[in-house]
């Protein structure tokens, strides 16, 4: 059975991809502007919460795990994966376009394959229907008469 | 001691790995037990989010993820204190990756189907090519 996915839920899976790359990039920047932490200086992770990068990014994590949570409410995990591993393209894209890194050819194939794992993904059912509903489904078919 | 150093090594990624798939398919269940947030919401507007939000912090299955999940955290911690980034978190994400599909297969009992298999594997492929 296929299952059509409403736009808000388009939406949610949108936020699982943006949400989780973006705010590791924000984490990422905000902590090479605090400087390395080690075990004597462990004051600097509070100092580090005064950090406007890493409020954002702490943010943005967190939306990152209520739209994981809300879209495994509706799909199935194996649908979801897919998803969350598009954050690793994002961030790719975004250390390309943005920052100006340069992208060797192995990662635009990584980036490939990634995209093509969630076009397959994504052209399937987001659910598995259990018991109940095969049951319904055999009733529906006449088999159980 | 370099057998030594490998069996620490890969001991650390595939215990990192246990603890994701444990966390991931434990949130996936209670998820799915919950149903669709949305129809927890008990009315529009910011407060309408109370119920969904009360639902998932007192389910057990929820609880045991989480735990698994900080667990999870701090033996990443500990695995890139003795194991190079560069090789821990593409060998962690594709096992962890490996390791949900067949999790959800047996555990969740998900319709883990061919085009699902073929998608797990050009992830793993993926992020070990994106780490190079």
């Amino acid at each position: 059975m296929k299952h059509a996915l409403k736009p808000s839920q388009y939406a949610i899976l949108a936020a699982v991809m943006l949400t989780a790359s973006v705010g590791d990039t924000l984490l990422s920047h905000g902590m090479s502007q605090i400087g390395p932490v080690d075990l004597h200086h462990l004051h600097l992770l509070f100092h580090a919460l005064g950090n406007i990068y890493i409020i954002a990014g702490i943010v943005l994590l967190i939306g990152f795990f209520s739209s994981y949570m809300t879209a495994l409410s509706w799909a199935d995990l194996t649908f979801v994966m897919p998803a969350t591993a598009f954050g690793y393209v994002i961030v790719a894209l975004l250390s390309r376009f943005w920052l100006h890194e340069h992208l060797s050819v192995y990662r635009w194939t990584g980036i490939l394959l990634i995209v093509c794992a969630v076009g397959f993904v994504a052209g399937g059912p987001s659910r598995t229907e259990h018991e109940p509903q095969r049951e319904l489904d055999v009733m529906d078919s006449g088999a159980g008469r | 001691m370099h057998t030594d150093h490998l069996l620490r090594t890969w001991s650390c990624i595939a215990g990192v790995a246990v603890l994701a798939i444990a966390g991931e398919v434990l949130i996936a269940a209670a998820m799915r037990k919950l149903g669709d947030l949305d129809l927890l919401r008990t009315h529009s507007g910011l407060g309408g989010y109370i119920g969904p939000i009360r639902a998932v912090l007192t389910s057990p299955l929820f609880l045991a993820g989480a735990f698994c999940m900080a667990l999870n955290f701090f033996a990443l911690l500990f695995t890139l204190s003795v194991v190079d980034l560069s090789l821990a978190a593409p060998a962690t994400a594709s096992l962890t990756y490996v390791g949900n599909a067949a999790a959800a297969k047996v555990f969740l009992r998900e319709n883990v189907d061919r085009r699902r298999w073929l998608a797990v594997l050009f992830v793993c492929i993926g992020v070990v090519l994106l780490a190079k």
